[in-house]
C-alpha cells in the first residue's frame, strides 16, 4: 500500500501469488477479485487463473506468478517497453525474500542495472518460504548487501511503518522517473498466519507465536487507524465492510462460467 | 482439406525477379529487416546477435538499421531474457529472442511453459503474447550432446505455444514473418544446417501461414513426412526410391503446432503407408504425435502401415563414425520405405548417388 500510494495509475506493477493487496491497492476492483476467488465468470479472470493470478490490465496490474521469482523478469521487460517509448511511466516489481534466491532474479537485477530501466524493485521479506526461515537459505541474509553488488541502490524499511515507506517510496519513484536507474527496497514484514490458507500453523514447531506477536502488535493497519480521528476511523471502516458485503454478495449472486470456456483463450486469434 | 495445403513450392526461375534465389540465411535476415522496417514495435536481441558474426549473419546489417534500442546482444541469462521478453510483449512490442542453440532454451523453460504459454489462458484472455523465439539445432563439427538436440516435441506439448520449422528459404521467410505478426508465442525452430541452403524467395513480404504443410513431392506408395532437415533427407530418399520404382509423397508440415492433419491424412488415405522422419528422437517426440494422430483418425477407415525413424535413442556423440550411425539419412530413410512398402525385411540400401549426396558441414559453429 505505501509504494503502490507513491505509483501513478500509468505505472505498473507485477506481483507474486500473494497479490491480492497488491491488486487492490493498484486500482483492482474488490468485486472481481472476490469472484474470483469463488471461481465465477465475473472474476478478473473469467474463474480461470484463481487466486494467484490476478490482473487489472486497465489499473497496471499486469499479473502474478505462483513460480517464486518468475515476474521479476517480465517486470523488467515491461520496463525496457516504457523506456524505449521514453515514456514518464514506470514498473514496480514486487516479490518475496524467497525470491531473491533465484537465478531470475540475478539476472534480472543486472539486466536493469546495465539498460538502467525504470523499475522498483520491492522485495516483501516476510522471513519465511513456506515454513524456512531466511537464515536457513542464504548465506549471507543481508539482502540489501548482495543487491548493491550488482550495482543498484538498495535500502531496508521497516513495512509497519507506512508513513516512512510512503516517503521513500515517493522518492525512488522520482529518481526512476528522473531516469537514475533501477531501485531496489526491502521491506520487512512478517507472515501472520500459514503459509496457503487461514490457519494459524504455530503447533507445527518451525517459529513461535512469540515471533509473531512484535509483528502483530505493531501491525502497519492499526497504527495508521490510530493516526485518524475516531469519527473519521469509523465511517471508514463501515465503508469498507459495507464493501466487503457488496463483492461477497456480487460473487455468490454470479454465475459460474459456461463448459464453453474450457477451450477459449488458448491463442489469440 | 486438399486446399489449406501450400501446394506449390515455388519453382526455380533465374530470369524471374519474383524468384531470385536466397540462402536460408538470408530469408531469416530478410524477414526480420522487412518487419521492423514496416513495425516500430518488433525487436531483435539475445546472445551475440549484434556481434561480428551476426547470428550465422541472420542479424548482420540489423543494429545498423535499427539501432541498439530495438537490436542488442544480452548478457547470458537466457531465464531473465526469456521472461524479458514476455513483459515486453504484455507491453505491446513484438521481440524475437535468439538463441544460436536450441539446448539453450532448457535454460528458459520455466518461462516459456509457466507464462508465455499460459498467460492469455490463466489472465481470462485480458492478454496476449506476440513472441517469437528462434533456436537452432546444431549437427556434426563436434556439436555433440548439448549443440545437437532438436527438441521441438517439448513446445508442441503445452497448449498456448505455436512451432515452425521451415525447411526451405521461402517458408523460413514467409514462416518468420508469420511468426512476428502472430499474437502468440511462436518458437521459431531453425536447423544449422538449412542456413547453407539456397532456394527462391519472392521480395516482398508474405507469409507462410501456422497449420498449413506443403506436399513437396507428389508419389502414390508410401507417405513420407519429414521435419526440419528431415525434410532435405526425405526429398533425397524420395529419389533413391524412385530409382527402384516406389513413388513417394513426401510432405513438410512446416508448423508442428497448429499441426495440418488433414494434409497428412488425405495422402496416407491414399497410400496407406506413412514413414515420419524427424530431426529428434522418436520418443514421444513430434513423429509419436503425427502417427498418433493419424492413427486415430484412420483406424477402420482403411489398413495403415506406420513407421517412424528418428535420432538413435542415445546421446549424440562427436566422433564422426559413431555421429553417422546417429542420424537417419537419406539412403536409411529410402531403406525404411521400402520395406514398408514391400511389407518385407527387403535388406535392400541404395548405392549413394553423388548428386544425393551428405552435405558435409565443415564449421565453424
Amino acid at each position: 500500500m505505501g509504494i503502490c500510494a507513491a505509483l501513478r495509475s500509468e505505472d505498473v506493477v507485477f506481483g507474486t501469488y500473494r497479490g491480492h493487496a497488491l491488486y487492490l491497492a493498484k486500482g483492482g476492483d474488490l468485486r472481481a477479485m472476490v469472484a474470483e476467488l469463488f471461481g465465477k465468470e465475473t472474476g478478473c479472470t473469467k474463474g480461470k487463473g484463481g487466486s494467484m493470478h490476478l490482473i487489472d490490465t486497465a489499473q497496471g496490474v499486469m499479473g502474478m506468478s505462483a513460480v517464486v521469482g518468475t515476474t521479476i523478469a517480465n517486470a523488467a521487460g515491461y520496463a525496457y517497453a516504457l523506456k524505449l517509448r521514453r515514456s514518464s511511466a514506470i514498473v514496480a516489481s514486487f516479490f518475496g525474500d524467497g525470491a531473491t534466491e533465484e537465478g531470475v532474479f540475478a539476472e534480472t537485477l543486472n539486466f536493469a542495472v546495465l539498460k538502467r530501466l525504470p523499475i522498483l524493485f520491492v522485495c516483501e521479506n516476510n522471513q519465511y518460504a513456506i515454513h524456512t526461515h531466511q537464515s536457513q537459505r542464504q548465506g549471507l541474509p543481508d539482502i540489501c548487501q548482495r543487491v548493491r553488488g550488482f550495482g543498484l541502490p538498495a535500502e531496508r524499511l521497516d513495512g509497519n511503518d507506512l508513513p516512512t515507506l510512503l516517503h521513500v517510496a515517493e522518492e525512488a519513484v522520482a529518481a526512476l522517473r528522473a531516469g537514475e536507474g533501477p531501485r531496489f527496497l526491502e521491506v520487512m514484514t512478517y507472515r501472520w498466519r500459514e503459509h496457503v490458507g487461514p490457519n494459524l500453523d504455530f503447533h507445527l514447531g518451525y517459529r513461535d507465536q512469540a515471533e509473531a506477536d512484535p509483528w502483530i502488535a505493531n501491525d502497519a493497519v492499526c497504527r495508521v487507524g490510530q493516526l485518524l480521528d475516531p469519527d473519521e476511523r469509523e465511517q471508514i471502516e463501515r465503508e469498507v465492510e459495507a464493501e466487503v458485503a457488496d463483492a461477497l454478495a456480487f460473487a455468490q449472486e454470479s454465475a459460474f462460467p459456461p463448459a464453453s470456456e474450457l477451450l477459449c483463450d488458448v491463442f489469440k486469434e | 482439406m486438399a486446399d489449406t495445403a501450400q501446394r506449390v513450392r515455388p519453382r526455380k526461375d533465374s530470369t524471374s525477379p519474383s524468384t531470385r534465389q536466397l540462402s536460408y540465411v538470408e530469408a531469416v535476415r530478410e524477414a526480420a529487416e522487412l518487419e521492423m522496417a514496416r513495425n516500430p514495435s518488433v525487436l531483435v536481441f539475445g546472445l551475440d546477435v549484434d556481434d561480428p558474426k551476426a547470428i550465422q549473419g541472420t542479424t548482420r546489417g540489423l543494429v545498423e538499421r535499427f539501432g541498439r534500442e530495438r537490436v542488442f546482444g544480452t548478457p547470458l541469462s537466457e531465464d531473465a531474457m526469456t521472461g524479458v521478453a514476455i513483459g515486453m510483449a504484455l507491453a505491446g512490442l513484438r521481440p524475437i529472442h535468439v538463441h544460436i542453440r536450441m539446448d539453450f532454451l532448457m535454460l528458459a523453460m520455466n518461462q516459456l511453459v509457466n507464462v508465455a504459454a499460459k498467460s492469455r489462458y490463466m489472465y481470462g484472455g485480458q492478454v496476449h503474447l506476440p513472441l517469437v523465439v528462434r533456436a537452432m539445432i546444431g549437427k556434426s563439427w563436434g556439436q555433440g550432446a548439448q549443440h545437437s538436440q532438436g527438441l521441438h516435441s517439448f513446445f508442441m506439448h503445452v497448449p498456448g505455444l505455436k512451432v515452425v520449422a521451415p525447411s526451405t528459404p521461402y517458408d523460413a521467410k514467409g514462416g518468420l514473418v508469420a511468426a512476428i505478426r502472430d499474437e502468440n508465442p511462436v518458437v521459431f525452430v531453425e536447423h544449422r544446417l538449412l542456413h547453407f541452403t539456397q532456394g527462391p524467395v519472392p521480395e516482398p513480404l508474405f507469409e507462410v501461414k501456422p497449420g498449413k504443410a506443403r506436399i513437396t513431392a507428389r508419389g502414390d506408395d508410401l507417405t513420407i513426412v519429414g521435419i526440419s532437415w528431415m525434410q532435405i533427407e526425405a526429398l533425397r530418399a524420395q529419389q533413391y526410391l524412385a530409382d527402384v520404382g516406389i513413388s513417394a509423397e513426401v510432405i513438410d508440415p512446416i508448423w508442428l503446432s497448429p499441426l495440418d492433419l488433414d494434409t497428412i491424412c488425405q495422402s496416407v488415405e491414399r497410400t496407406g503407408r506413412l514413414l515420419v522422419v524427424d530431426t529428434a528422437w522418436t520418443n514421444c517426440g513430434a513423429s509419436a504425435e503425427i502417427v498418433a494422430q493419424v492413427a486415430e483418425r484412420l483406424q477402420g477407415v482403411r489398413e495403415l502401415r506406420l513407421r517412424r525413424l528418428g535420432f538413435a535413442p542415445t546421446t549424440c556423440p562427436t566422433t564422426p563414425v559413431l555421429e553417422d550411425l546417429f542420424y537417419p539419412d537419406a539412403r536409411r530413410i529410402a531403406a525404411c520405405a521400402r520395406d514398408l512398402v514391400e511389407e518385407r525385411s527387403t535388406g535392400w540400401m541404395p548405392q549413394p548417388r553423388e548428386d544425393l549426396k551428405q552435405f558435409e558441414f565443415k564449421g565453424p559453429f
